[in-house]
């Protein structure tokens, strides 16, 4: 019953990582940056919720409210500091984001204090298979959102004028641009979309887990590993490696204990690297 | 080596045996900066020559503090009971067990890393560009969050280092950890510049600028890659098992495996340098310790907001470093030649 629960929860918290690495793939695919400060905008998100809980509003508003204020968010860390290292060397956009997580984790830390903190939703609990898997109703609330984000997010960009532009960027950004796609509004609106993204996903764990202003670079790892598992522009292998993913976790939070948890997912992280640059150094190929 | 250059290092030879005298007050500062500049240098060894940035070596940074406080400790008492009294001492060092212990401790904390950053580097630097950068990322906290749950190093509590014995004078301490940091940083100083002279260095370089065309070239890019990278962890790991020894308390992630300090300190110092120059990565370190130092306490909690908005702000619009900017405002003095008329035009056109 344990592997039960274990498999049930890890399902339910893959599909808000898959919602994170749907941004990263996104931007990552379109500006070919790879955002380190990922995680602390979903961290942001969390912490928008979680005032809207202590104001007396119900945190589950935060779904709406939150993307809405880290689209801003987002399109003024472009403004600032990304737009000035989109077309540099990768490392020097890593490094930046690097520095604005720094920035974000410290500034989240005065702001609203070094506790762990959770917005309770009051939704309840589930219980399947006689009273032995026990599943908070949030976590499945928070499941659903971020499937009807997702979809309405693929509708989006295979329907609109601006989804168009962005897909044509991320194939050639230079064609696109002998087009008449404005591409630095693209940018900015990817970058403001991956935010929102964000927001969305924080808002939804400040409800079904806990939010701490360091909390941050896992989800920033996870969201790369899924990518990388999944590859860009692979929205069903997103999904569905967020889900193996959180599935992994919880099992690795079982077994060897929660101490390791953190640890075991940046493992993760370095045996799916060096596995992949073997199984390519066979073709005499290597990642890029 | 010609004559200026003589008399240069002769001066900073000095100046460097006769700093703690001078400055009393900032003789655990110098050494923290020796420290960092070795980081620095080293951290250009990869980064800057042979252009794999590596968040990673923090790894080898905090394995060799580990390793040098334990063998310390391990050496003359059982290391768990060691961990379990924490603060309150019931073993002593006499200072023959200290010395001895931090001799044969440095040494397992050089020659392990290396051999660990043997190991797993041809796994790690098949990887290219920001896979390797993210990857070493995840290695470095991995360690942290690992060796944050094994008790026998003090888990999550820390591990407090052997306190330095009494041998009379108050001052040693300081001294000693100064000329210590002082050797390591000129053997590594000594070691970094001969590797610049030779072939191995313009190896690096290619690999650098293009790995494909230096492996068609003939080069066996994975033995020089390994071999750069063990150099790196060498010198890092000798820089923990002092830095150790230094702080007197080791934590897995505020101190030892601390990837949002010095992780990142030794990339930033190397490029507030200059990124693959000899000069560069000691000039950068000096820099931003006295910045930190001067400015650090000004700022009162608002330090890492302050190191964020640092990085940030030299990374993008300083990505050359202080040697970069230099080379393009006095060419003449790194060796290149200038065509007079160049200049005129270029003088013109601003």
């Amino acid at each position: 019953m344990i592997s039960v629960q274990a498999c049930l929860d890890g399902i339910l918290l893959g599909i808000l990582f898959a919602l994170i690495a749907y941004g990263m793939a996104l931007q990552w695919g379109v500006m070919n940056i790879i955002n380190i400060a990922q995680g602390d905008l979903v961290i942001l998100g969390g912490y928008i919720a979680y005032f809207m809980y202590l104001y007396g509003i119900h945190p589950a508003w935060g779904v709406i409210v939150s993307p809405i204020i880290m689209f801003f968010v987002g399109i003024a860390i472009y403004k600032l500091v990304i737009n000035k290292v989109v077309d540099r060397d990768l490392f020097i956009s890593i490094l930046a984001t690097f520095g604005i997580s720094i920035l974000f984790m410290q500034l989240m830390n005065f702001a609203f204090g070094a506790d762990v903190v959770l917005a309770n939703s009051d939704y309840g609990t589930t219980m399947l298979f006689n009273n032995n898997v026990v599943l908070p109703n949030s976590k499945i609330f928070s499941a659903f959102i971020s499937i009807v984000f997702a979809i309405c997010l693929v509708i989006y960009m295979k329907k609109s004028k601006l989804g168009r532009a962005i897909r044509a960027t991320a194939q050639n950004a230079r064609a696109a641009k002998i087009l008449g796609v404005d591409t630095e509004k693209v940018y900015a609106a990817t970058f403001g979309i991956n935010a929102a993204l964000c927001g969305v996903a924080g808002a939804l764990i400040s409800i079904t887990f806990t939010i701490h202003p360091y909390m941050g670079l896992p989800y920033t790892i996870r969201s790369f590993m899924i990518v990388i598992i999944a590859g860009l522009g692979n929205l069903p292998g997103v999904a569905m490696s967020g889900m193996g993913l959180g599935v992994f976790e919880e099992f690795a939070d079982y077994i060897l204990g929660t101490e390791f948890r953190i640890g075991s997912v940046f493992l993760l992280l370095v045996l799916i690297l060096v596995y992949r640059r073997f199984k390519l150094s066979r073709k005499r190929e290597y990642l890029k | 080596m010609n004559k200026k250059n003589l008399i240069l290092y002769i001066g900073i030879l000095i100046f460097g045996v006769a700093a703690p005298f001078i400055f009393p007050a900032f003789k655990v500062q110098l050494s923290i900066l020796c420290v960092l500049i070795v980081l620095a240098t080293t951290w250009n060894i990869q980064g800057g020559e042979m252009g794999y940035n590596s968040f990673g070596n923090i790894l080898f940074y905090g394995l060799g503090m580990y390793l040098c406080a334990s063998v310390q400790v391990g050496m003359f008492f059982p290391l768990a009971e060691w961990t379990e009294s924490g603060g309150e001492k019931t073993f002593v060092h006499t200072p023959a067990q200290f010395f001895q212990g931090m001799a044969v401790g440095l040494i397992v904390a050089a020659v392990v890393p290396t051999i660990v950053a043997g190991l797993i580097g041809y796994s790690i630097l098949g990887l290219r560009g920001h896979y390797f950068a993210i990857c070493t990322l995840g290695l470095g906290v991995a360690a942290g969050e690992i060796s944050g749950g094994i008790e026998i190093i003090g888990a999550g509590q820390g591990f407090t280092t052997p306190p330095f014995p009494d041998v009379g004078s108050l001052e040693s301490r300081g001294e000693f950890f100064y000329f210590l940091s002082f050797f390591v940083l000129i053997l590594t100083f000594i070691a970094v510049r001969g590797i610049y002279t030779t072939r191995f260095k313009l190896i690096l370089n290619a690999i650098r600028d293009n790995e494909d065309k230096a492996e068609a070239m003939g080069i066996q890019t994975m033995k020089y890659k390994i071999v750069g990278w063990m150099i790196s962890a060498f010198f890092c790991g000798l820089a923990g098992g002092i830095m150790g020894g230094l702080v007197g308390y080791i934590d897995s992630t505020d101190v030892a495996f601390d990837g949002r300090e010095m992780g990142v300190f030794m990339v930033l110092m190397a490029i507030l340098g200059g990124k693959g120059t000899l000069w560069g990565p000691i000039i950068g370190a000096t820099v931003f310790h006295i910045f930190k130092e001067g400015f650090w306490t000004f700022f009162l909690g608002w330090q890492y907001v302050a190191l964020g908005v640092l990085i940030v702000v030299i990374v993008i619009y300083f990505p050359e470093g202080i040697m970069g900017w230099l080379r393009e405002k006095y060419p003449e003095r790194f060796g290149e030649v200038v065509d007079e008329k160049d200049r005129k035009a270029q003088v013109e056109l601003k």
